[in-house]
């Protein structure tokens, strides 16, 4: 089983494609045979006996046994312990209703932030931006986003945003840009300071020191997003040196 | 489903980007984005991009009766739809209020600009006028569609043809395309809208612009205007108060842009007038897609592999070995048809399929000719026997009831690969 999906990774597969388990031509009687287990991420789908592919994209594998299809789209689909950049929609009673990119719009409720008592009620406003992990995230509820971590700690969470620019890229930009190491962030870290916050919702927000460079930030991170290595180094080489 | 709402920051960095002359996509204040302009097999289909924004146009034609009060002139109609394809926030088959505004909008720049010649449409008099009908169909919105929309249109419209017809008394007759050639529209000026956005009460001004930049605009001014600097309409939206010479202003700025956009829009127009005289590939066969079928799982065919080389060589030792001459034609019976007569097989499906089949297969299938061989040959001994087995590739069992004429059955085999289409033409002479 594992021979069959080691076999494709790296390579592209297409939705419908599927993949076929043979059993064992012979079957050992002494030794204890152990059931062969995977786990199965976004864009493989299990039906009964068969695994199929339910994205177009890339076989990607973690050590020992995850498997995953690493795709590209822009609709967001909310997902527990993702941490999302969101725009406060309504302020309503108890509760912010927060769009995140998703079919529907996140709850958050506002005892939800360090330090936010019933007395002591967070400033937030309609329209800000606020940064936030998801809690309850599944297709039959509405989901409910909190900003602060289990040790009640806000860990970088909260409302932000003033004086930088919001904008979108595909969501395999952003799996790009949060993998550790990731060359892409250390190029951009050499250009000049800024700073950059990642939703993985698709939502980044980029401040520098002046709306010149800010916005020079954020062209490149758009037009990088089909770029060879080599054809990235270049741009932004060319960046450097102020031909931008 | 409702749109992303505008964050506070977004708009309070566009603003100050503006204020110092910046926009997001780096273009200047005049600018227009990247405007490409391509077309569809058909006569009058049209696509245009410009940056991001998508838009199709679609000119299509029909007969029917005219306005009572304008007995001999055709009827133009336009059709804009707004689907959620465009963007999430449009809704399927609703009018909304942005939908409106650019249909009615399209109507004034193309239609009460009167560059078409309706008078031209007018087939009989008072009974039967060309109507023609341009649907507009937002693929991708960011910013700007109606400016798309009219570059759109006003191509689409110059790319049509409508069929020509022919009056005889009272008979009308509309030929097809390939009976008599379609004729274009006669159409006077190109009538092209731009828009400009002013920001702050006026104080700055943006030509062309995109979904965020139109979403903190203060006011719109959109002018339709040809090549002669002639305006065709103007419209003001947002109720901001513009001075005298923002609009002398705006004009300048239109006229220079619309001679551009004139220039492209003839240019496409050559360009797949002259793809289409070639004969190559124009409009949607550009992009064909690649034949290719990817699948992780086949499914094999069991083929019994073993001793079978031991067999077929057997049988061809055993067999005779063919008549290397082909002989006359013969016909069995008088008033017969044949298929081949007798000659070399000129039915090259088969040989072609079989090739195509995998090397195991055509081993077997050798075999099986050689078994057919050795059939035919034990035909021609006993010539009385009247019931002959074949059997086919296809697995099914073949009876052929033999006439008995012993001189004249057996003589079309040619060589080894012809058994088939002997076998064949036997089956039809039993018929």
């Amino acid at each position: 089983m594992f021979s069959c999906l080691k076999h494709k990774v790296g390579e592209v597969l297409l939705p419908g494609d599927e993949f076929s388990f043979q059993p064992e031509d012979t079957i050992s009687l002494t030794d204890t045979v152990k059931p062969e287990k995977v786990i199965c991420g976004p864009g493989l789908r299990r039906s009964g006996d068969r695994l199929l592919v339910s994205k177009s994209g890339v076989l990607r594998t973690k050590q020992p046994n995850m498997f995953w299809v690493d795709s590209q789209q822009k609709r967001y689909v909310p997902a527990k312990g993702e941490t999302v950049i969101g725009i406060v929609t309504v302020k309503s009673g108890d509760v912010f209703k927060v769009d995140c990119g998703g079919s529907e719009q996140a709850s958050l409720s506002y005892l939800a932030f360090e330090g936010a008592t019933k007395r002591n009620r967070p400033n937030v406003q309609v329209g800000d931006l606020v940064f936030s992990q998801f809690v309850i995230a599944n297709k039959d509820m509405e989901p409910e986003l909190v900003c602060v971590d289990s040790s009640g700690r806000a860990n970088g969470m909260g409302v932000f945003g003033g004086g930088g620019l919001l904008f979108r890229v595909s969501l395999g930009l952003i799996r790009r840009l949060l993998a550790p190491q990731s060359p892409l962030r250390a190029e951009l870290q050499q250009l000049f300071p800024h700073e950059l916050v990642i939703g993985m919702n698709g939502r980044l927000w980029v401040k520098a020191s002046s709306v010149q460079q800010t916005l020079i930030i954020a062209n490149l991170l758009e037009s990088c997003e089909n770029m060879t290595a080599e054809q990235r180094r270049q741009l932004f080489r060319r960046a450097a040196q102020g031909a931008l | 489903m409702k749109d992303t709402p505008l964050a506070n920051c977004e708009r309070d960095f566009l603003l100050k980007a503006i204020e110092e002359k910046k926009r997001l996509d780096g273009r200047q204040t005049y600018d227009y984005r990247k405007i490409k302009i391509t077309f569809g097999t058909d006569y009058g289909c049209c696509f245009v991009d410009l940056g991001k924004t998508r838009v199709m146009a679609q000119v299509s034609c029909e007969i029917v009766t005219p306005k009572e009060n304008r007995p001999n002139e055709g009827i133009m109609f336009f059709n804009i739809e707004l689907s959620p394809m465009a963007s999430p926030a449009f809704e399927q088959g609703r009018q909304s209020e942005l939908s409106v505004n650019l249909n009615r909008q399209l109507e004034r720049c193309l239609r009460n600009s009167k560059c078409i010649d309706t008078e031209s449409l007018c087939v009989v008099s008072g009974e039967k006028v060309w109507q023609i009908r341009v649907d507009i169909h937002m693929l991708n919105h960011d910013g700007n569609l109606m400016d798309a929309a009219s570059i759109a249109a006003i191509t689409a419209l110059y790319h049509f043809k409508r069929p020509d017809v022919g009056i005889q008394g009272e008979e009308v007759t509309v030929y097809p395309p390939e009976e008599r050639d379609p004729i274009p529209l006669s159409i006077y000026h190109m009538p092209i809208s731009v828009s400009f956005s002013f920001f702050q009460q006026g104080t700055y001004l943006l030509v062309d612009p995109c979904e965020r930049e139109e979403r903190v605009m203060d006011g719109l001014l959109m002018i339709a205007m040809n090549k002669h600097r002639e305006i065709c309409s103007i419209q003001s939206s947002g109720g901001i108060m513009l001075l005298k010479e923002q609009v002398m202003r705006c004009s300048k700025i239109a006229s220079v842009k619309v001679s551009e956009i004139t220039e492209l829009i003839t240019k496409a127009l050559e360009n797949d007038k002259k793809a289409r005289k070639a004969g190559g590939r124009f409009g949607f066969a550009e992009s064909m897609p690649q034949e290719r079928i990817t699948a992780l799982k086949k499914d094999e065919t069991p083929v019994e592999m073993t001793d079978v080389t031991e067999t077929a060589y057997d049988i061809v030792q055993k067999a005779e070995a063919p008549p290397q001459t082909v002989p006359s034609p013969v016909l069995p019976v008088p008033g017969m048809g044949q298929v081949g007569l007798g000659l070399q097989n000129s039915w090259g499906l088969e040989d072609d399929e079989e090739e195509e089949e995998e090397d195991d297969d055509s081993v077997e299938e050798q075999e099986e000719k050689v078994t057919k061989m050795e059939v035919e040959q034990h035909r021609k001994e006993q010539s009385s026997g009247d019931v002959v087995e074949i059997s086919d590739s296809e697995e099914e069992e073949v009876i052929i009831l033999q006439p008995e004429i012993p001189n004249r059955g057996p003589k079309n085999a040619g060589s080894s690969s012809d058994q088939k289409g002997a076998a064949k033409s036997k089956k039809r002479q039993t018929k």
